[in-house]
């Protein structure tokens, strides 16, 4: 049931991509994302299709798997593309009738709806990348070390992205407990799957209020486990596990310069 | 009864975190049994319970039970899930409902009965946990461990399932609150001849105590399964996967070889001190 979401998901492996600073790959995924805003033509897109696939190929990760994490997002992606498909002006391609409503498929139609899609598509590629490839712990450490210039101006940094690595780690253990208590309740003949929209939401309270007990219990457990350890939140701290800048860091950058610079000169100069 | 041919079972098939949890389990469980599921941590007797309801599909293999292959694309798994009920670890961590008497309502409710059965079910399945009709208005949640333990309980046996199955039911416990469940599955038992009750346990003792058959799993396979004197007449076998037999046969058996005539079927303290009580020439109502 929730086994399918790979967002926020880690796949540990070997891999280039698992090697890298997780500052360096958060600021890569952020231009890629901003890349993929700015192209608009074939050749840069079929350029930027090709880099995505050799970065899905050395990431070490079952491509089955990166598409996989795409899969949920299908009805948002069918959304899309309908919707802009009817709703931009322009050349028709083809009109008809349904209902005394006249519909006009338009060519900017057509291609924004696809353009739309291909960018969304993209963008989960993208971020699930980040995600499965750098585990939680480097992740909040790669944008604790991205915000810590803002410490300056008094944005709680560490404090930050402490809560987030709280967050992502209990993702697990709380679609655990989902699947668990779905279970129970499955078993007492509860049904979250049929039935109408009111039903089915209905049908949740089973399902949230056990959740929403046990997660406010681990909340209160681990706040007494971190404040019996002397935990505060002023405190200097150092990390166990160093992320540094090394030389594999440095190539990488250099590699990724090039290929956007290659990738921007398709979009401009040709 | 329930059969299981040939169950295999994998947790997150065709992903990179793929586990295989069950290999080859071939199983037979009789109609009016009690037995037992024991097994070190992690060796799959939870994972195993689950496909008895339908609520694990198997990778591979078939399980029958009274006949029906519910492992069939078509079978009626609601019908399934009627029959056999499941109570899992902690089943007090899944109470929502205001009241326990809506909590327990909530099985009898999903199958569609009308009100008054639902009332004779509620308070039936109350009296047989044992749980005071006056808790029935309170919230679950103001109830101690051990009532929301009977409470969730409770609410499987509403159903008026033909298979009990209880997954660690003694867990967390008081020594009072786990002998309760225990009688409670007895009473069970000698109430209704044909039920199949089937719990899962960490506590030798406990399933010396009431249960008549063992099923012994070790790392995703059937190690052993017999009667339960069979099980511990081979403490040497169980210890070897991290399992033990009872305290108390371990002392019948030092007193055995110390020289005094015991039977070699000892398990349950009673049983022991019955028989010491004999040697002594004493009163046999220890
Ligand atoms: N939801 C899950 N996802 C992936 N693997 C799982 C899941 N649940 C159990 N497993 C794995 O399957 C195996 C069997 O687990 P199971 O829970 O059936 O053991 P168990 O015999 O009930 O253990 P315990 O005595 O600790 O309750 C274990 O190796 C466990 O890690
Ligand atoms: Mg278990």
């Amino acid at each position: 049931m929730l086994k399918d979401i790979t967002i926020g998901k880690y796949v540990p492996a070997r891999s280039p991509l698992h090697r890298l600073d997780p500052l360096v790959k958060i600021i890569f995924t952020a231009f890629y994302i901003a890349a993929l805003f700015i192209i608009n033509k074939p050749l840069p897109y079929a350029v930027f299709t090709a880099y995505t696939l050799i970065i899905m190929l050395i990431s070490g990760i079952p491509v089955k798997m990166i598409l996989k994490g795409a899969r949920p997002m299908l009805w948002i992606f069918i959304f899309t593309a309908v919707f802009n498909v009817f709703m931009t002006t322009g050349e028709t391609l083809w009109a008809f009738d349904i209902f005394s409503l006249s519909i006009k498929i338009t060519r900017e139609g057509v291609i924004s709806g696809a353009v739309l899609t291909v960018r969304l598509f993209y963008l989960v590629i993208g971020t699930s990348l980040l995600t499965l490839t750098t585990s939680p712990l480097d992740l909040t450490d790669g944008i604790e070390k991205l915000l810590s210039p803002l410490q300056k101006i008094k944005v709680p940094s560490h404090e930050i992205a402490m809560m987030m690595t709280i967050a992502i780690r209990f993702i697990p253990t709380l679609s655990e407990e989902t699947d668990k208590i779905m279970k129970a309740q499955t078993a007492r003949g509860a049904d979250f799957e049929t039935g109408n929209i009111i039903r089915r939401a209905k049908a949740m309270l089973p399902l949230l209020v056990p959740l929403f007990i046990s997660a406010f219990r681990r909340a209160d457990d681990l706040a007494v486990a971190m404040e019996s350890r002397c935990y505060s939140s002023g405190g200097k701290r150092t990390k166990m596990k160093e992320c540094r800048f090394t030389s594999f860091d440095l190539r990488a950058v250099i590699i990724f310069a090039a290929a956007t610079a290659a990738l921007m000169t398709t979009q401009y100069m040709l | 009864m329930i059969k299981t041919e040939k169950l295999c079972y994998s947790y997150e098939q065709d992903t990179p975190f793929e586990r295989r949890a069950l290999y080859d389990v071939d199983l037979e469980i009789r109609d009016g049994s009690i037995t037992a599921l024991i097994g070190h941590t992690g060796s799959g007797k939870s994972t195993l319970i689950q496909h008895f309801n339908g609520l694990l599909k198997p990778t591979s293999g078939k399980i029958i039970i009274d006949g029906d292959d519910i492992t069939a694309p078509n079978a009626d798994l609601k019908r399934i899930r009627r029959k056999v009920g499941l109570v899992f670890q902690y089943p007090e961590h899944q109470l929502f409902e205001e009241t326990v008497y809506r909590d327990i309502a909530f099985g009898p409710k999903n199958m569609g009965l009308n009100k008054d059965e639902i009332d004779e079910r509620v308070r039936k399945s109350a009296y047989l946990t044992g749980l005071d009709e006056k808790y029935l208005e309170r919230s679950p949640f103001d109830l101690s461990g051990g009532q929301k333990r009977r409470a969730a309980i409770a609410g499987t046996l509403a159903m008026d399932p033909k298979v009990l199955i209880l997954d660690e039911p003694t867990a967390g416990l008081d020594p009072k609150g786990g002998k309760d469940i225990l009688s409670l599955i007895e009473r069970l038992h000698t109430e209704n001849k044909d039920m199949i009750i089937i719990f899962v346990s960490h506590s030798m003792e406990d399933v010396a105590r009431i249960a008549d058959r063992v099923v012994v799993m070790n790392e995703g396979r059937v190690e052993t399964e017999g009667t339960t004197a069979q099980i511990f007449s081979n403490p040497n076998r169980l210890r070897g996967i991290g399992l033990d037999v009872p305290q108390v046969t371990l002392l019948a058996d030092k007193l055995r070889s110390a020289g005094i005539g015991l039977p070699d079927d000892i398990y349950t303290v009673e049983s022991a001190a019955r028989e010491i009580a004999v040697r002594l020439g004493g009163d046999t109502h220890a």
